[in-house]
């Protein structure tokens, strides 16, 4: 099963033309989708009014330099290790998540493209690969749905509650486990059942790529863009009016606040993380 | 004014949930973001505010201390033990900033154990003091009592 290429053995029933043509079509309907909830929510004219707000305030200009070495940052920080969950669970979660979807999405493509048929010899990497992307991905989603989703572990609703916003993360489900049956049902050999599972597989993966609309599947673009503003404006100052992030053993922070010396000493110490030392769940 | 909460800056962790003593912060059952269920018993507290780890509540303060179209806006840095503020007036003028320490002491390193001091006396328990509370406080006899009669100092540090 793990080293299989569930799409070769399934070119003997669809040809690689149309596997080829709907992985187009989803890419498509993502790119649609997007466009569409920008449109819709106006979440990038709401995004430009801000920036352009943040720049009044803006107490310094900030470089294209600078601008790269922030966007550097939240390529490090935000975007490839999640860097803006605070809760620790969530954040391993995410990254199961996001990097099994990669996996899987890739090799996925990889193997339709390039080694769509049973006679182009898949390397064994790929269908690992795409077994573990799923696997992750699956491991990821349900640790979220069961245990981290904070309707679930916090306003004491029932796993079982579906609601429009749960159709990003449902999808995703469905997709890496209809998915992994669907490769073991084939490997398998049985032949009816994985017919059965290659259908809830594709149309789970519609519903993925093409609920862009309605889901929150496009945040992997507008998440980053949003981090990248935050970090420009604690950079240029305005820092969306919020008090200065002050360091606390500068003589002249001191000088201007005397309480800071006289109560805490001209060292403070390190006071840990108070409120954060558990997580909120006393709701 | 009641506290609003930035969706964009929302992930719904659940802080300002866990802390607001009116228990009117509530995570939308389709967002899955968190907003106050009841504006109206909203008394401006902060709690939510301070507790947010993204600064993504914010509350319109009143005109008495600050003009419309203002913005007072707070950072909890508990790591480092401070609060601070801003204020700043909408013509951009006053921009005034404030940093006060909120602990002195590590969090949770000092905490009174009170499971150790010794069992409350006969005396003790017929007196209408408090249990362990301090003689100078009591009102029922003299002049206001302070530190010095009561020969104490001040000490620096923040109790809790």
């Amino acid at each position: 099963m793990f080293t299989s290429n569930p799409f070769a053995e399934l070119s003997a029933s669809i040809s690689p033309q149309i596997m080829q043509g709907y992985v187009i079509l989803m890419v498509l309907l993502v790119i649609g989708g997007t466009v569409l909830d920008m449109i819709h929510k106006k979440s990038a004219q709401y995004f430009f009014e801000n920036a352009k707000k943040a720049k009044k305030d803006a107490k310094r200009s900030v470089g294209t330099g600078e601008k790269t070495t922030i966007a550097f940052k939240v390529l490090a920080n935000e975007v490839l290790t999640s860097g803006e969950f605070c809760h620790m669970k969530r954040r391993l979660s995410h990254l199961l998540t996001m990097y099994g979807f990669i996996l899987f999405v890739a090799t996925t493509a990889i193997m339709i493209f390039g080694y769509p048929t049973p006679e182009a010899s898949t390397p064994a990497i790929l269908p690992i690969l795409w077994h573990i992307g799923a696997l992750m991905l699956a491991i990821g989603g349900y640790w979220f749905w069961f245990f981290i989703r904070v309707d679930v572990s916090a306003e004491g609703l029932s796993w079982y509650r579906f609601e429009r916003a749960d159709l990003f993360i449902v999808s995703l489900l469905t997709t890496a486990t209809f998915g992994l049956i669907w490769s073991y049902t084939q490997s398998s050999g049985m032949g009816g059942w994985s017919t059965l599972f290659f259908a809830l597989f594709i149309a789970s993966s519609t519903a993925l790529f093409g609920g862009v609309l309605w889901s929150k599947f496009a945040h992997m673009f507008f998440k980053p863009a949003a981090a990248f503003q935050k970090r420009v404006t604690k950079a240029d100052g305005s820092r969306e009016n919020l008090p200065g992030d002050y360091d606390l053993t500068d003589p002249a922070v001191q000088a201007k606040f005397p309480d800071i010396p006289e109560y805490m000493g001209k060292n403070p110490s390190y006071m840990g993380p108070g409120i954060r030392r558990e997580p909120a769940n006393h709701y | 004014m009641p506290t609003f909460v930035y969706m964009t800056r929302c992930d719904g962790c659940g802080q300002c949930v866990d802390i607001c003593p009116s228990d009117i912060m509530h995570i939308d059952k389709t967002l899955r973001r968190a907003y106050n269920i009841e504006p109206n018993m909203c008394w401006e507290c902060y709690s939510c505010v301070k507790a947010c780890p993204h600064q993504a509540i914010d509350v319109r303060g009143y005109a008495d201390f600050a003009p419309l179209g203002h913005s007072v806006r707070v950072l909890r840095d508990e790591e480092k033990g401070t609060i601070a503020w801003r204020i700043k007036f909408r013509n951009g003028k006053k921009d005034m900033e404030l940093l006060a320490p909120i602990t002195t002491k590590p969090w949770g390193k000092f905490i009174p154990k009170l499971a150790d001091e010794a069992a409350p006396s006969k005396e003790m328990r017929d007196s209408e003091l408090l249990f362990n509370e301090p003689k100078y406080v009591r009102m029922d006899e003299g002049g206001l009592h302070t530190l010095e009669s009561n020969g104490l100092k001040m000490k620096a540090g923040v109790y809790y």
